[in-house]
């Protein structure tokens, strides 16, 4: 399923991820998934949140310069080569993954990820036919 | 987009030659005789090199007498310069000493009246009216730009608002209820409040701005045009300093190709800051100003340490008077780095042209194992660019190549998110110089 992704330039200084988690926070935004990917001097924070909206409003108030993009929302089997077998379908018919992090899961036995590539639709539908709830 | 072309006092402005090399030979004959009787250090200057108003005949012999120098001025402090007794003086100004004591200035009540012509004059030559709602947002003090502005705007009739630097909620507010025409500032405070009329919601269609008047600071035709377009108004730059009374020493008029210098109150020289010697007219060096019609702190042969050239051909505007290149490069903002000279103005045209960045900027030097570092700091606000890490990245590069192109040095580029420059309501601090602060 496809879900909306919040990104956030974050730069490597004291405080900086408390102080957006904190507008969330004061703006009542849950967070369901969460990834930072960062250099020495700048980061790219990636979140997945209940309200997308929401969040996007309340960080460019707050100074922030943020983006909103569609990523895809995969639930795949708990146990060992879950993630593997799901990867590997995806490799197969040559779509590239530029990045992939944990998600929550409600479900027992199952686990989620988000993954960013170029053609959510395709890869969306390579997915689904390999059984996957994507 | 461009006002109409006006006059304060045309017969002045656009006297020809021969009448303002005549005025000005006969202003500097009386300034001589009344230094030498009124100034010690210029009757020992004067002596010095066996010049006496006698002597003095012609406007060539302005080039036998010494320079006057900033230190010149520190080594008088407070009014060893001045040739009038403290009684007469109406009003004292000072310049921010950032070593030391301040510069300072006094005027006579003559002084002011012509203080204040000569800026009525470069407001009029911008495009100012007597309609015009003018909000000073130079901070009141000391300092010459604020009440300089606010004299010359009153004598041309405009309504002027003091509302001085600072409190830029109420700024903007004060500027859409009143209906400010015109604004006073220096270009980085202007900038700063389009940024936050942004934030509260309000776009330039909510405010009548349409002339800025923006100095006391360098401002690069890149920072001219965002300035333009952000407040939809037409800018002009204008020219002086303390020791010169302060604005109103040169000035745009609205064709934009040079400041008109009042040549019937100063005696521009362009100087190589080297040797001293003398340039001729299009070759830049340091300015030199005389004052003619300063009472109370004359100057002669006043080394400014701002670089530009003099062009004295004639304006599509009908003055006659010599134009001045924009100052952009004051010879003390010149930074030496790694041995390069470097003038922060170059920097600020590169960054201003790179679209994904604010035209909020900082400069940081330090030093490691006695080498000198550059870091720029900047702000991303092209949020595309967060798709992928390998666009800030190339951002970086981007930036970093463009610098070493102008430059020739190698640059540090640190991305920041918006707003984490800090912002100020006078002059941006945009240097930070921390070189022999640190050791290794």
């Amino acid at each position: 399923m496809l879900v909306k992704q919040i990104s956030v330039f974050v730069e490597n200084a004291k405080g900086r991820l408390a102080e957006i988690t904190g507008v969330l926070a004061d703006s009542r935004v849950n967070i369901y998934a969460l990834s930072i990917a960062d250099t020495t001097q700048f980061g790219i924070l990636r979140i997945i949140v209940e309200d997308p909206d929401a969040a996007q409003n309340a960080l460019k108030e707050a100074g922030f310069t943020v983006s909103i993009t569609d990523v895809l929302s995969l639930e795949i089997d708990d146990r060992p080569g879950g993630l593997a077998r799901a990867l590997k379908t995806l490799s197969e018919n040559e779509i590239d993954v530029e990045y992939a992090y944990a998600y929550i899961s409600h479900t027992i036995d199952k686990a989620r990820v988000v993954v960013r590539v170029e053609d959510i639709a395709k890869a969306s539908e390579i997915l689904k036919a390999a059984g996957f709830s994507a | 987009m461009r006002p109409e072309v006006r006059f304060y006092q045309k017969e002045l402005e656009t006297m020809p030659r021969d009448q303002i090399r005549e005025l000005q030979l006969t202003k500097l004959k009386k300034l001589i005789a009344y230094v030498y009787e009124r100034v010690p250090f210029y009757k020992e200057r004067l002596d010095s090199v066996g010049m006496t108003p006698e002597k003095f005949k012609s406007l060539d012999d302005l080039k036998e007498i010494p320079y006057t120098t900033k230190e010149d001025i520190r080594d008088h402090y407070p009014f060893g310069l001045f040739a009038v007794p403290t009684g007469d003086l109406v009003r004292i100004h000072a310049s921010s000493g950032t070593t030391g004591k301040p510069t300072v200035v006094g005027y006579t009540k003559g002084d002011l009246d012509t203080w204040s012509d000569l800026v009525a004059r470069l407001a009029v030559a911008a495009g100012a009216t007597e309609q015009d709602i003018a909000q000073i947002c130079f901070g009141y003090g000391l300092f010459t730009g604020a009440l300089g502005l606010h004299y010359g705007l009153e004598k041309i009739g405009a309504t002027v608002i003091p509302a001085s630097s600072g409190n830029t909620e109420k700024q903007l507010m004060l500027m859409q209820d009143l209906g400010t025409s015109l604004i006073v500032a220096t270009p980085s405070y202007a900038l700063y409040m389009s940024e936050v009329a942004r934030d509260l919601g309000k776009t330039k269609d909510d405010f009548k701005i349409r002339l800025g008047l923006l100095g006391s600071e360098g401002c690069t035709p890149e920072m001219r045009e965002k300035l333009e377009e952000a407040w939809g108004m037409f800018v002009t730059d204008n020219y002086g300093m303390s020791e010169l009374f302060g604005p109103g020493v040169a000035g745009e008029c609205v064709f934009r190709c040079g400041h008109h210098i009042a040549e019937d109150h100063y005696i521009p020289e362009v100087i190589d800051p080297k040797t001293g010697e003398s340039l001729n007219e299009g070759e830049k060096g340091e300015l030199v100003f005389t004052t003619l019609s300063k009472e109370a702190f004359p100057l002669l042969r006043y080394r400014t340490r701002d670089l530009s050239t003099l062009d004295y051909s004639p304006c599509a505007c009908g003055r006659t008077m010599a134009r001045m290149a924009k100052v952009n490069d004051r010879a003390d903002n010149m930074l030496k780095i790694k041995g390069v000279n470097v003038f922060p103005s170059q920097i600020e045209s590169v960054l201003l042209t790179i679209e994904q960045i604010s035209p909020n900027y900082q400069i940081v030097l330090t030093s490691k194992n006695y080498m000198d570092q550059l870091e720029v700091r900047v702000e991303v606000i092209d949020s595309t660019l967060l798709e992928r890490f390998a666009e800030l990245e190339a951002l970086q590069q981007n930036v970093r190549h463009k610098l070493h192109t102008v430059l020739g040095i190698d640059a540090k580029v640190t991305l920041l998110s918006p707003r984490s420059i800090e912002r100020t309501a006078g002059k941006a601090k945009r240097i930070v110089d921390q070189r022999g602060k640190n050791t290794i």
